[in-house]
């Protein structure tokens, strides 16, 4: 039936609806859809196991140490995984792309200096970087942030410099050369839409990266600060008590399977769809 | 080859020196130490000693200075956590737990990766090629903390087969270790898979066959030889996620290494010992990769006779 529909066939169904209802409505509506408040606490009903384990379907995936509905909160903490990922990949992938084409259409030693940068950031542990940032300034928001945007932006310079290299030495860039156009105008107007295709993927494979990565750092307590019911915090929570209460890590932990998977299946289809040299990536 | 791997040293040194500009900087915007190294009801008088003592009123390029050549015999100070010890020998004392965990899920990722992703290549499209395939994207979507409590749950907790955390015998080291190596599985199984698939394919198998080479032979000396350059170049960045994976995983089964001193290190603000565990982390990733260097030098004679 698929076949007869190409965009349904190109566009798997099971990861999308996967994320809609993990990550995307719950982003938005959580404050509709969640039975209870994430943040109110009730001293009568705490630790409560989930429905089937002898909970009821008042609290369907059980409550935490202070009586917080676990349902409640992982759907607030969707916000934080969805923030965070698209904030730090929008701001990663503008910082990378447009260094990766000054190095790329520059070349000499502005592309040496470029490079070498992206190197380094790789060779620094990227955990280690927000340790120390929280160290200074404890955990935030915006340092989740900054690390994200330090781990990814050189896997978008490298391939934006790679293509722009490929790129310029293409007839039409020659012709729109010849033809008086500045520097700035080829490298946007001509340079930039041929490489569209690779940062969309590129952004996208990201993703289930980004989310690991701000739930890790929330787990060690040097992400999202409390009382954020964010993801990892969320595991976090639960490792003290996993002898006796498995519910409070197994949930929020699930949720981040569950959307990073969903994410990585949609990445490859949309890779093979939109860019299918990218594979060795 | 002596060109090729003086150029790479260059450029290892090149970052390390990057490195210590940037945990430089970032130890001056900590705060000032004089607050944390000193009780609240210190004199001025006290202040300025301490001040002049460590060099902080002195021009910030001569601390920077000062900073390197003091980090170039290993000298960061003394901890500020650990009393009576300096930050390079706390964090020596781990170093060894974090060596043996990390060791142990390297060759578990490689014992278990390579003939995984050698198996999937040959018998495409078989049951091994799926095993890999899943292996593959649940490594890529597992966040290796979890993975980590749902092991200890199933395994420590329900099952009573292992311990649930702390330092000991193999036994501790296991649910850690295989946490750890679950991502580098996925990584290396991909590559090695890919890598063989294309070598599989080319021209030399088809004549070792054709002049009847056993299939043996032909998948382990004739293919596997040639394929074995791509997952060899991944091992400097496996060394380096292993180290940032200790951090996490050390921490979730309480393993007093490297990476679970650093988190301790940072909720106690003993910035020396945080800036001691980078530094160190750095020189590994950046040995580990100058060592595949060498490596990929000795295997591909195209960079050997350059």
């Amino acid at each position: 039936m698929f076949n007869r529909i190409p965009f349904l066939r190109r566009f798997p169904v099971i990861p999308v609806a996967i994320l809609l209802v993990v990550l995307i409505i719950p982003a938005f509506f959580a404050t509709w859809i969640a039975p209870h408040d994430p943040y109110t606490s009730n001293l009568r009903a705490r630790l409560v196991p989930p429905v089937g384990f002898g909970g009821s379907w008042d609290y369907p995936l059980g409550t935490d140490r202070l009586g917080r509905c676990m349902l409640s909160r992982i759907l607030h903490g969707a916000k934080y995984a969805l923030g965070i990922s698209m904030i730090g990949i929008v701001l990663g992938a503008v910082v990378g792309t447009v260094l990766g084409l000054i190095s790329g259409y520059l070349r000499g030693w502005v592309d040496v200096f470029i490079m070498r940068l992206v190197d380094i950031t790789f060779a620094l542990p990227s955990i280690l970087l927000a340790l120390a940032l929280a160290a200074i300034s404890g955990p935030s928001f915006s340092l989740v942030v900054i690390v994200v945007v330090f781990v990814i932006w050189g896997f978008f310079a490298r391939q934006v410099r790679a293509e722009t290299l490929s790129m310029r030495e293409r007839d039409f860039v020659a012709k729109a050369r010849v033809a008086g156009a500045s520097d700035t105008r080829i490298v946007l107007k001509y340079i930039l839409p041929n490489i569209a295709n690779t940062i969309i993927v590129l952004a996208t494979l990201q993703i289930g990266v980004v989310i690991i990565l701000e739930a890790s750092l929330s787990f060690l307590g040097i992400g999202i600060p409390r009382p954020a019911p964010a993801w990892g915090l969320l595991v976090a929570d639960g490792r003290q008590l996993i002898v006796s209460n498995w519910w409070i890590s197994l949930f929020p932990g699930l949720a981040i399977l569950l959307t990073v998977l969903s994410v990585n299946l949609l990445g490859d289809r949309l890779r093979d769809w939109l860019d299918p040299k990218l594979r060795q990536v | 080859m002596l060109k090729f791997l003086a150029h790479r040293l260059i450029h290892a040194l090149i970052s390390l020196l990057v490195i210590t500009v940037i945990v430089f900087s970032l130890s001056h915007l900590s705060g000032n130490p004089i607050d944390a190294m000193l009780p609240d009801d210190a004199t001025p008088q006290q202040i300025e000693d301490l001040t002049r003592h460590l060099g902080l009123d002195r021009p910030i390029l001569v601390q920077y200075l000062t900073f390197l050549q003091n980090a170039a015999v290993g000298d960061f100070g003394d901890s500020l956590k650990w009393k009576g010890q300096t930050a390079a020998q706390v964090v020596l004392e781990r170093m060894p737990a974090t060596l043996q965990l990390g060791g142990l899920a390297l060759l578990i990722s490689v014992v278990v990766a390579i003939p995984l992703g050698v198996l999937a290549a040959v018998y495409k499209n078989t049951i091994f090629d799926a095993t890999a395939t899943v292996i593959a994207l649940l490594g890529q979507s597992l966040p290796a903390f979890w993975l980590g409590i749902v092991l200890m749950w199933i395994f420590a907790v329900t099952l009573g087969w292992l311990p649930t955390s702390g330092h000991g015998g193999l036994s501790h080291m296991i649910l850690p270790a295989i946490s750890m190596a679950w991502f580098q599985i996925s990584a290396l199984t991909r590559l090695t898979r890919s890598a063989m698939l294309e070598v599989l394919d080319a021209e030399y198998i088809k004549l070792a066959r054709v002049k009847g080479v056993r299939e043996q032979q032909v998948i382990w000396k004739h293919a596997f030889r040639n394929a074995a350059i791509v997952p060899i170049t991944y091992f400097g960045v496996l060394a380096g996620s292993l180290l940032t994976g200790s951090v996490v995983i050390e921490t979730v089964f309480n393993w007093p290494g490297t990476g679970w001193l650093a988190i301790t290190a940072i909720q106690g603000r003993d910035f020396p010992v945080v800036q001691t565990v980078v530094l160190f982390f750095a020189v590994l990733f950046l040995l580990a990769n100058f060592v595949v260097d060498v490596l990929y030098a000795l295997i591909d004679p195209r960079i050997r006779n350059a």
